[in-house]
C-alpha cells in the first residue's frame, strides 16, 4: 500500500550553508520529494540601480564591484564597455589587452569557486572547495598586485585601466600559467571519474535547449544544455575577435554536465590568456577622458561573458554628468528563472545540487 | 558579430501585418503601441527571418510624462537584435501585456519592474514584489521617488 503524506511546506535560508549567500527558498515537500519552491529574494538589496543615478560615470565603479562579487573585475568590465559605448571613447591597445588577460583570470577564480561550492553541496565536504582556493589565491594575489585589492578590485577606468602592471606582473603570472593546468589536471583525477559525484549529478537537474533559450538562460549553464552560445564568440566585445578559442558544450544540460563545462571553459581561459601574453604591446594604458564625462543624450548597451553568463548594462544618458538610469542585467537573478521547472520531482537533497550547479552570486540578483 | 536590426525595416515589417501599430522607428529600435505589444512580440518571435527566441532583457526608464518598457531581443539562430519600447502614458495605474508566456525569461524581470516602478504587468502569473517587501510605500526607481 502506497503511504500518502500531507503537503510540507520547508523553509530554506535566507542563512543557511547551500543558499550561497542570503537567498531563501519556500519548499513545498511531499515526503522527501519537491513539489513545488518559490525563491523569495530582496535579502541584500540596496538599490544600486537608483544610487548609480546620483553618481558620476566614474563614480559608478566601485558600486558594480559590489554586484557579483565573486567576479569583481569582469563587473567593471561590463560597465566600462558600456560608457565607452555611450560616449565614444577609444581605447587603448596594452588596455585592452590587460583587460583582457585580468578578465580570464578573473573567470578562472570565480568558475574556480563556483565548482568548489558545487563539490560542497554535493557531499565533498569543503576538500575540493580548498584544493580550489589554494590556486584561486594565487590569482588574488596577482590582482593584489595590479590594484591593492583582493575582492573589490576597482580596477579598470571608463577609458583603460587604472594603472600600468608592475614589472613583477607579467613574470608572476607565467609561474602561475605554468602551474595551472597541471592543477586542472590534479581535479580531474580527483574528480572526473569519481562515482560519488557521478551518482549524485549525472541526470538529476536536466535543462533542454529549448526550455534554456526560452527562459533567456544564459553562460556556462547555457552552454551545458548544448546550446553553443559565447558573446566572446558571438558578439565579440573588446579584442576577443584576436585569439584563437573553442566554446565547449555539453550534451545533456545536468548537474552533472554544468560541472564539466565550467572546468572545460577554464581550460579555454587558459588558452586566451597564454595568447594575449605573447601579443601585449607596450604603451599607454588610459585613454585621455575628462573626470567628467557628459555623454551625447542617448542610450546603450554594453554587454560581456561573465562567469555566469550574460552580464550587461543598459545606460540612458541625458547629457548630464550621471546617467539617467543604469539597468544591469543581472544575470544570476535571470538564471534562476528555470530553477522551479528542473528542481521538481527530485528530493530535498537534490534541489541543494540543482541550485548549486547553476552557481548564483546574491550581490547580483538583489543589486 | 550579432547584427544589431534596422528598427525602420522591422517597422515596415510589422505595419504590413498590423497596420499603424509602430508609434517611431530608429536606427535599432521601435516604439510600438501598447494595445498591439502582445501580437507584435508573437509576430517578432516566430515570422520567418526574425525569430527573436531569446530576450536578453526587460526593463523600465521613467521619463516623469510617461513609463518606457524596453524590451531587448535577440535570436540566437540569425544572431541579430533589436530594442522594442512601449510608452506607458498612465502615471497613476499604468499597464502592459506580460511577455512571460513567449519569452519566460521575462518572469523575475517583469516582478523587478512591477516592484520598482509600479508597473503591473497583466496576465502575468506571479505578480508580486520581488526585492522589497509587500507594504513599502512608493516604487523606488520612479524619478519622483526621493
Amino acid at each position: 500500500m502506497a503511504v500518502r503524506t500531507e503537503p510540507f511546506v520547508l523553509n530554506m535560508g535566507p542563512v543557511h550553508p547551500s543558499t550561497h549567500g542570503v537567498f531563501r527558498m519556500r519548499v513545498t515537500l511531499d515526503g522527501e520529494v519537491v513539489v513545488d519552491i518559490e525563491p523569495v529574494f530582496g535579502y541584500l538589496h540596496r538599490g544600486i540601480e537608483k544610487l548609480a543615478e546620483q553618481r558620476t560615470y566614474a563614480g559608478i565603479i566601485p558600486l558594480t564591484d559590489r554586484l557579483d562579487y565573486i567576479s569583481s573585475m569582469n563587473n567593471n568590465f561590463a560597465y566600462c564597455l558600456a560608457v565607452e559605448k555611450l560616449a565614444g571613447i577609444k581605447v587603448p591597445e596594452r588596455a585592452e589587452y590587460i583587460r583582457v588577460i585580468i578578465s580570464e583570470l578573473q573567470r578562472i577564480a570565480a568558475l574556480l569557486i563556483a565548482v568548489g561550492a558545487f563539490l560542497n553541496d554535493c557531499g565533498a565536504f569543503f576538500t575540493p572547495f580548498l584544493y580550489m582556493f589554494r590556486e584561486r589565491e594565487r590569482i588574488v594575489d596577482l590582482f593584489e598586485m595590479v590594484s591593492g585589492q583582493r575582492l573589490t578590485y576597482n580596477y579598470l577606468r571608463v577609458g583603460g585601466v587604472s594603472q600600468n602592471l608592475p614589472e613583477e606582473f607579467l613574470p608572476a603570472l607565467r609561474k602561475f600559467m605554468d602551474m595551472m593546468p597541471r592543477f586542472m589536471d590534479e581535479y580531474d583525477r580527483l574528480l572526473q571519474q569519481n562515482e560519488i559525484l557521478i551518482a549524485r549529478a549525472k541526470g538529476v537537474g536536466i535543462l533542454t535547449a529549448e526550455q534554456a533559450i526560452n527562459c533567456s538562460i544564459s553562460g556556462p549553464v547555457l552552454r551545458a544544455s548544448g546550446v553553443k552560445w559565447d558573446i566572446r564568440k558571438d558578439d565579440p566585445y573588446s579584442i576577443y575577435d584576436r585569439f584563437d578559442f573553442d566554446v565547449p558544450t555539453q550534451p545533456a544540460g545536468d548537474c552533472y554536465d554544468r560541472y564539466r563545462q565550467r572546468v572545460e571553459e577554464m581550460r579555454q581561459s587558459l588558452r586566451i590568456i597564454e595568447q594575449a601574453m605573447k601579443q601585449i604591446p607596450s604603451g599607454p594604458v588610459r585613454a585621455e577622458v575628462p573626470h567628467l564625462i557628459h555623454p551625447p543624450v542617448g542610450e546603450a548597451y554594453g554587454r560581456i561573458e561573465c562567469p555566469k553568463g550574460e552580464l550587461g548594462f543598459y545606460l540612458v544618458s541625458d547629457n548630464s554628468i550621471a546617467p539617467y538610469r543604469c539597468h544591469i542585467r543581472p544575470p544570476s537573478l535571470i538564471n534562476l528563472t528555470a530553477l522551479r521547472d528542473m528542481v521538481r520531482g527530485w528530493k530535498v537533497a537534490d534541489l541543494i545540487i540543482i541550485f548549486g550547479s547553476i552557481d548564483i552570486t546574491v550581490g547580483e540578483i538583489d543589486r | 558579430m550579432t547584427v544589431a536590426l534596422s528598427g525602420k525595416e522591422v517597422a515596415i515589417k510589422i505595419e504590413e501585418k498590423f497596420p499603424g501599430s509602430v508609434v517611431e522607428s530608429g536606427l535599432d529600435n521601435l516604439v510600438v503601441k501598447v494595445d498591439s505589444l502582445l501580437d507584435i512580440a508573437r509576430f517578432l518571435k516566430e515570422a520567418d527571418g526574425l525569430e527573436f527566441n531569446y530576450l536578453n532583457f526587460v526593463t523600465a526608464v521613467d521619463y516623469y510624462d510617461h513609463f518606457a518598457v524596453v524590451y531587448r531581443l535577440s535570436s540566437l539562430k540569425h544572431n541579430h537584435s533589436l530594442t522594442v519600447k512601449a510608452r506607458c502614458y498612465d502615471r497613476e495605474n499604468p499597464a502592459l501585456p506580460s511577455v512571460t508566456g513567449l519569452w519566460q525569461g521575462a518572469d523575475f524581470q517583469e516582478r523587478e519592474i512591477y516592484d520598482l516602478f509600479g508597473i503591473r504587468f497583466e496576465g502575468h502569473p506571479n505578480l508580486k514584489r520581488i526585492f522589497l517587501w509587500e507594504g513599502f510605500e512608493g516604487h523606488p526607481l520612479r524619478k519622483d521617488f526621493i
